[in-house]
């Protein structure tokens, strides 16, 4: 018996910031001082409050610890897990009052949250099957193996309203209805973990901190659909993930969770991982398909759908991971439970990464209909630096943005949907007033050029010759024709690609165009860019009346481009200029100013 | 995506060659390994010269052609030797907004090479990635398994220093 327990943040970005190294030398430390026998240590998944890692919380205090390095890891030892008080100083701040020190959930940051899909990580260790059954973990499989046939388990999973959770938002059972409805000598599910979504980083994070849920989901799967085989494909970016899901299928392997005659029920149901190499189109279902074949990964034409005839021409069940780490809690607390939290059409919780210009960036888990301004202010902590708010990007480049006089739109599949948005995997970017819209269209466009199959014109070409349009548009060349033609073009690629990922590539261009035209206008009419962000449109220059004819700019210019006498205001020769911005960064009297 | 294909002649040893022959011979006949094989091939050479491509492609009984689509269609596969130090510089979305381009072309001057290219000594690959999942700590760069978050571009010079001897 263990009288303490430190848990310590095991995700990708705790790691990144040497959590490994703290959990060892914590071991190391307590060895030395005989604690090895009292205190444990645990390597959790994701806490979810990625900004202030790596975190450490200490239990049964429940005191939370961030920003940890290895060097404080002797102080924590010594003092709160042999003395028993606790290190203030690297106490989360904000559970720290006069009085005494505030429960993790009763910070800004999880108060308003509800976790469903994340409920096990930054909680249990993921490389121990045990700690998992201990949270009701294989118990929804055992109830479906054993107390439900395949229908009953279908029509839970209808009831509860569960959507697909990967950007489309289909109905989970509807889509397990098809497949099951199909007769065939072999059928498959398959989990796409393919988490291409720059900025989005939910699936992992399941992944890590919870692999056993999508193992007992898939398997589930499988009993309501009548498939035996399972595929994971993961993207080989993710290291911890693949390492985590291979430990937990032997684990489950070993216990007879996985393989024949799972629980004596006669269901033989095995999981393979398959590693992704990256390509962005093969988060599109078929595509994920044909890759897992040993194929380029190109999407194919539908229908057929999957559920007729899918992975190596089987009837096929894909499925997102975090549709799929609903599926447990939803069999064990029961439909109704699951339709209680969020609104009408989008029942249950959403996990979003917050990333870009916020103060907690991280991974929060909130009820659907759950207001973007909450999400922002509240558990998001605001805009750091004194920033204006100007929009939040979801759904990546397939997605759009949300300007601020939407923020109180409650956040569901359909109100993104109607203006013009989409839920998408969950990737939230914040920006502020220092992020040009247009050049953010263009980031996304260059992304979908870079990743498009090719196989389908409208795609290859279409997205190329936008990309185009935006460059001429930065860089000053740009005419309000150009504006029309590109807009044009966004509803014919969006009308004829083959597949989702062009048919959802112009959306970054046309929500960009529906909110902030006026930027456009900017670029291509008075050849300004509002945010200061394209370098072709802007202009440096000094301000005579704050030089003080130090030097120091014209010594640093690369080019030669700044000139003046010394102690007399300097002035900054514009066809030499190449807007590199050094002289305003070493200016200590603010007399540079770019516009 | 275009791919930089490598002009530098390909080495390899008998350990490396007798590695990948044993993924071969257990995967061959099984399509859908290829790209497991392939996989493995770079984790031996770090990167998939010609030479090894028409070695899958022979032993897995599939087309070259076939080999070489899948190697230039996904990001994963190099066709060229990374240096001793490969640095990544995400430019997802997240990281995008936080100014990494900037970090991106402060190294790229640093080093006087492009996107893909490996510095004359062998020493230093430059790459942009899309997306570590890192978003937390961004901007984020890698060299090798080193991470380095929450950077500027005023940072660039200090980490390259760390492996310049």
């Amino acid at each position: 018996m263990y009288r303490s327990h430190v848990l310590v943040c095991g995700g990708t970005g705790c790691t990144s910031s040497n959590s490994q190294k703290i959990i060892d030398t914590m071991n190391a430390e307590l060895k030395a001082k005989g604690l090895e026998n009292e205190v444990q240590v645990i390597r959790t998944g994701c806490f979810g409050l990625c900004a202030l890692g790596p975190i450490m919380i200490v239990y049964p205090e429940g005191c939370f610890y961030s920003e940890v390095k290895v060097e404080d890891v002797p102080e924590i030892v010594e003092e709160h897990l042999l003395k028993g008080r606790m290190v203030t100083r690297l106490l989360y701040k904000e559970t720290v009052t006069p009085e005494k020190i505030k429960g993790l959930n009763d910070t800004n940051f999880y108060k308003k949250q509800k976790r469903v899909a994340l409920s096990n990580c930054g909680v249990i260790n993921p490389e121990d099957i045990n700690e998992y059954i201990a949270y009701d973990g294989y118990q929804a499989l055992a109830k479906c193996l054993t107390q439900l046939t395949p229908e009953q388990v279908i029509q839970i999973v209808k009831d509860s309203g569960l959507r697909g959770r990967g950007g489309g938002g289909f109905p989970t059972g509807l889509k397990w209805s098809f497949t099951a409805a199909n007769k065939a000598d072999q059928k498959y599910v398959v989990c796409n973990a393919d988490e291409g979504d720059p900025g989005a980083f939910m699936d992992r994070s399941v992944l890590e901190g919870d692999p056993h849920c999508i193992i007992e989901a898939m398997a589930i799967c499988g009993y309501a659909t009548g498939a035996t085989e399972g595929y994971i494909y993961v993207r080989a970016e993710y290291p911890i993930a693949v390492a985590r899901l291979q430990i937990a299928i032997n684990q489950a392997r070993e216990m007879g969770l996985l393989g024949k005659n799972i629980f004596g029920s006669g269901f033989d149901f095995d999981l393979f991982v398959k590693l992704g190499a990256g390509a962005f189109v093969c988060g599109e279902e078929t595509a994920l398909m044909t890759s897992i074949e040993g194929n380029r990964g190109e999407p194919r034409p539908r229908p057929p759908y999957p559920a007729v005839k899918g992975l190596f021409a089987k009837p096929t069940t894909e499925n997102n991971v975090e549709t799929f780490a609903n599926i447990p809690a939803i069999i064990r607390n029961g439909a109704d439970w699951f339709a209680s939290m969020g609104t009408e059409k989008s029942k249950g919780t959403k996990v979003f990464a917050l990333g870009g210009k916020i103060t907690n960036t991280g991974l929060v888990e909130v009820p659907m209909g759950t207001t973007l301004r909450d999400v922002i202010y509240e558990i998001g902590g605001g805009i750091p630096n004194g920033k204006a708010f100007k929009a939040a990007q979801t759904g990546g480049p397939s997605g759009g943005c949300i300007p601020a006089h939407l923020m109180d739109t409650p956040i569901d599949y359909d109100n993104l949907t109607a203006i013009g948005c989409m839920m998408g995997s969950g990737g939230l970017i914040v920006m502020d007033e220092d992020n040009c819209m247009v050049d953010i269209a263009k980031f996304f466009l260059d992304f979908t050029v870079d990743e498009s199959c090719g196989k389908c014109t409208p795609c290859r070409v279409g997205t190329r010759r936008l990309l185009e349009i935006l460059d001429k548009i930065t860089s000053g060349k740009g005419t309000l024709e150009d504006i029309d033609k590109l807009e044009e073009l966004c509803y014919y690629i969006k009308e004829n690609s083959l597949c989702g990922l062009g048919q959802t590539a112009p959306n970054p261009v046309l929500s960009t165009l529906k909110f902030f035209r006026d930027e456009y206008i900017a670029h291509v009419v008075d050849k300004k860019c509002p945010a200061g962000v394209c370098k072709d449109l802007l202009s440096f220059s000094i301000e005579a009346d704050k030089c003080k004819g130090c030097t120091l700019c014209a010594k640093k210019c690369p080019v030669g481009a700044i000139s003046g006498a010394v102690k007399e205001a300097h002035t900054i020769d514009t066809s030499k200029c190449i807007k590199c911005g050094v002289c305003m960064d070493s200016c200590k009297f603010k007399a540079i100013i770019k516009k | 995506m275009l791919k930089k294909i490598s002009t530098i002649p390909f080495k390899d040893t008998p350990e490396q060659a007798a590695k990948l022959d044993a993924v071969i011979a257990e995967c061959t006949g099984d399509n859908s390994k290829l790209m497991h094989v392939m996989q493995v091939a770079q984790e031996i050479y770090g990167y998939l010269p010609f030479e090894i491509q028409a070695k899958i492609a022979d032993g897995m009984n599939v087309p070259l052609e076939k080999v070489y689509g899948v190697a230039t269609f996904y990001a994963q596969f190099a066709l060229s030797p990374k240096g001793e130090y490969a640095i990544s510089v995400c430019l997802g979305t997240a990281c995008y907004v936080k100014a990494a381009q900037e970090i991106f072309d402060e190294l790229s001057a640093q080093l006087g090479i492009g996107a893909d290219e490996c510095t004359a000594d062998g020493k230093f690959s430059l790459t942009a990635c899309r997306c570590i999942g890192a978003c937390g700590l961004a901007p984020v760069l890698t060299v090798n398994d080193d991470v380095y978050g929450k950077i500027t571009a005023k940072d660039v010079k200090g980490i390259l220093d760390k492996y310049m001897n």
